[in-house]
């Protein structure tokens, strides 16, 4: 499968354990990436906010450049927030042709040109379950996360609005997470934040807020007994993960969760090194949780559930 | 839409009971109904209310999604209880059997009454829900462009019913949070050109560290609202407003964090976080970092930023300099910005007024099928006899 990839800024930036986990697990699952390394930020609804046509302007650009990609099935994104914020964008160019003729008639002076319907664009969690299929990810799984209890946080922007996002009885995306971890042989925990908000948007806003709502949903998590987070979503990781010391202040005891990005849970699975995925760039270190490196297989009960007495 | 004719079938609906007055925990009870599958899960209740036990509390009135008093949650979703087929309540359920609570985010009076008292129309009142007058009144009615009061007619669609409340999820971290519906109708005001104080209210949103800033953009309320009235997309408007046109510096780094971003992609084609942050506390400029405001922020962060320097998550070199777009790339970029900022007016789709392409022949044609007639009553802006207009310019509805 060839997609044309857009890989986002934040990880390229603050979380570039992502991108790089991601190019190490595309070739383990046949997708060829041809990155979009000309197209812009998506603007993550906050150009939107500023200036509507703006952002649909940029993110049309982008459309057309993938769409300028030869031989690619689709545009592939790793960001639940890029995700979100371009289909917004598709949506208002899909819905009304003079708009879209007048979005094209600025892009026309760079030879680029939208067209609808012919630029499906999905995350890496939907490349999985659609495209890929979960019995084939299932059959490449090298290592099954067996015992390994993973709760899933989605990310605000690729759950809701549903009938945006093509959610529904036959695609029930909001759903996958769980899917995929099931597939790679883990345990799914469910918990009452896995489609709640990280509280990134106003972390500059309302600093406090922002991390209430961080520490809510992991201690939640870790009310629930999970080893681990997984996210699609960058931004989130930014909150929950690199905020976390910050975060623990509200939570009023220590969270100690690890998050993973996706592809990082994927190639986990599929056999790649815990280094090679970029775990030792995490804040809150996956190894200090699990020993990654002789098994999945989660230790954390068997500690004594002590956080000083893990020893990793 | 479910089938109508088909016949009653039995359901279970397990109902959170609660009575703060009794002293008594709350507790679930469940009550098998019979119904038809496309009858509404508050005819369900009032069956059980009827047929098992009295003692159910449920605020209702109309049974016809008007009145907005039957918010529940169903399956955990927020929504009017009249306005949930009893059928498709099933079939979202978990086990089985089909999960009422009271509305979130309010209090509890008994089983699934909430004090909307408490909390929905107080933060209502917070935004002074009523037109000031411009001066000096009219002698008769105000004569306003049709465009401008087509812009508020979403929010006027609300019914006040507090689905959003119930969802919203800064709400549940920052209970003073002025809330979704509340600032939905803070811009049928704002929006509206007889208002007299739109800066002032809109000033007054911005300032508040509860107002327009403290939204999370989760998407519940949207998801929420049974009338489409899509509240963040509204605050979304008062920002730009109070951001875009106002140029309101307001004290929560709203206006300073949406001008930072905007100006970070302009320069650099992709976001520099490292960047932003400082920026958006201390001014959208590289020397706001120096303000502080922004060593204030820098060092309350001081944990966070040394342990993603300790990881590499962070280098010093990927701090001080961004990551870019190729420059032939970051031309256009640049140049989109200046033809978009270059209008006269701000182009704004709002797909609630607008409608979608029926078909792609219209989608392709827009003024052929307006001179034929065709497209039957649909919503695409090119219909009507007014090919040529801008998109807000052409609403039909």
């Amino acid at each position: 499968m060839k997609v044309a990839y857009w890989p986002g800024c934040v990880s390229r930036g603050f979380t570039p354990e992502l991108h790089g986990s991601m190019a190490k697990v595309a070739p383990l699952l046949d997708i060829e990436l041809v990155e979009l390394d000309r197209a812009c930020c998506t603007g993550a609804g906050v150009i939107a906010e500023h200036n509507q046509e703006l952002a649909d302007t940029l993110n049309a650009r982008t459309f057309a450049l993938a769409q300028q990609v030869q031989g690619a099935d689709l545009m592939m994104n790793i960001c639940s927030t890029c995700q979100g914020a371009q289909t917004e964008c598709q949506e208002r160019l899909d819905a009304n042709a003079e708009y879209r003729e007048h979005v094209n008639g600025t892009l026309a002076k760079y030879d680029l040109r939208y067209e609808k319907d012919n630029l499906a664009n999905k995350n890496f969690l939907w490349v999985l379950v659609e495209e890929l299929g979960l019995d084939e990810l299932r059959s490449r799984v090298k290592r099954p996360l067996t015992d390994l209890k993973v709760g899933p946080f989605y990310g605000c922007y690729i759950v809701r609005p549903t009938d945006r996002l093509g959610i529904d009885d036959e695609k029930p995306r909001d759903t996958y997470l769980s899917l995929v971890i099931e597939a790679l042989g883990g345990t799914v925990i469910e918990y009452a934040g896995m489609q709640k908000c990280c509280g990134f948007p106003i972390i500059t806003m309302n600093k406090e807020a922002s991390l209430k709502q961080a520490a809510r949903h992991l201690g939640d998590a870790q009310d629930a007994d999970a080893d681990c987070l997984v996210t699609p979503c960058p931004l989130c990781h930014l909150n929950l993960d690199l905020q976390q010391p910050l975060a623990q202040r509200h939570a009023s005891r220590a969270l100690d969760m690890p998050v993973l990005h996706l592809p990082q849970l994927v190639g986990l699975a599929l056999g790649l090194d815990p280094k090679e995925l970029g775990f030792q760039r995490h804040v809150v270190k996956p190894a200090s949780v699990i020993d990654w490196s002789t098994s999945v297989v989660a230790g954390v009960g068997d500690e004594g559930g002590a956080v000083s007495a893990r020893g990793w | 839409m479910a089938e109508t004719g088909k016949p009653p079938e039995s359901y279970t609906l397990r109902i959170r009971r609660f009575d703060p007055e009794s002293g008594a925990a709350p507790y679930w009870a469940e009550h098998t109904i019979e119904l038809e599958p496309h009858r509404s899960v508050l005819e369900g209740i009032l069956q059980a209310k009827g047929r098992f036990d009295g003692s159910i509390g449920i605020r209702c009135s109309c049974k016809a999604a008007i009145c907005g008093s039957c918010g529940v949650r169903i399956n955990g979703q927020p929504g009017l209880a009249c306005h949930t087929h009893i059928g498709r309540a099933k079939e979202t359920s978990r086990d089985g059997v089909i999960e009422i609570e009271p509305m979130g985010n309010m209090p509890v009076i008994k089983d699934l009454i909430v004090d909307m008292d408490a909390v929905h129309w107080k933060k209502v009142q917070r935004v002074t829900p009523w037109l000031i007058n411009k001066e000096p009144i009219p002698e008769r009615e105000y004569l306003v462009d049709r465009e401008s009061m087509v812009d508020v007619t979403q929010t006027m669609a609300c019914i006040q019913c507090g689905a959003c409340v119930s969802d919203c999820l800064s709400m549940e971290v920052d209970p003073l949070f002025i809330g979704p519906a509340a600032l939905a109708k803070a811009y049928r005001f704002v929006g509206d050109p007889r208002d007299a104080q739109q800066y002032e209210r809109l000033q007054d949103l911005a300032e508040d560290p509860h107002g327009i800033y403290d939204c999370t953009h989760c998407f519940k309320c949207i998801e929420a609202c049974p009338k489409g009235v899509a509240p963040m997309n509204q605050i979304m408007r008062l920002r730009r407003r109070a951001g875009s046109d106002h140029h309101i510096s307001d004290r929560n780094n709203g206006e300073r964090h949406e001008a930072a971003f905007v100006t970070l992609v302009k320069d650099h084609g992709l976001l520099w976080e490292a960047e932003l942050l400082p920026r958006s506390h201390g001014g959208n400029s590289w020397f706001g970092k120096f303000a502080p405001k922004a060593g204030l922020e820098l060092a309350d962060s001081l944990p966070v930023i040394t342990k993603a320097m300790l990881r590499r998550k962070v280098t010093p070199m990927g701090a001080l300099k961004p990551h870019k777009i190729p420059s032939a790339d970051l031309k256009q970029v640049q140049d989109i910005y200046d033809t978009v900022h270059g209008r006269d007016e701000r182009l704004e789709l709002n797909l609630y007024i607008t409608g979608y392409d029926e078909d792609e022949a219209g989608a392709q044609e827009p003024a052929a099928v307006a001179a034929s007639g065709g497209g039957d009553g649909g919503q695409t802006a090119a219909e009507g006899g007014q090919p040529g207009m801008t998109p807000e310019d052409s609403p039909t509805r």
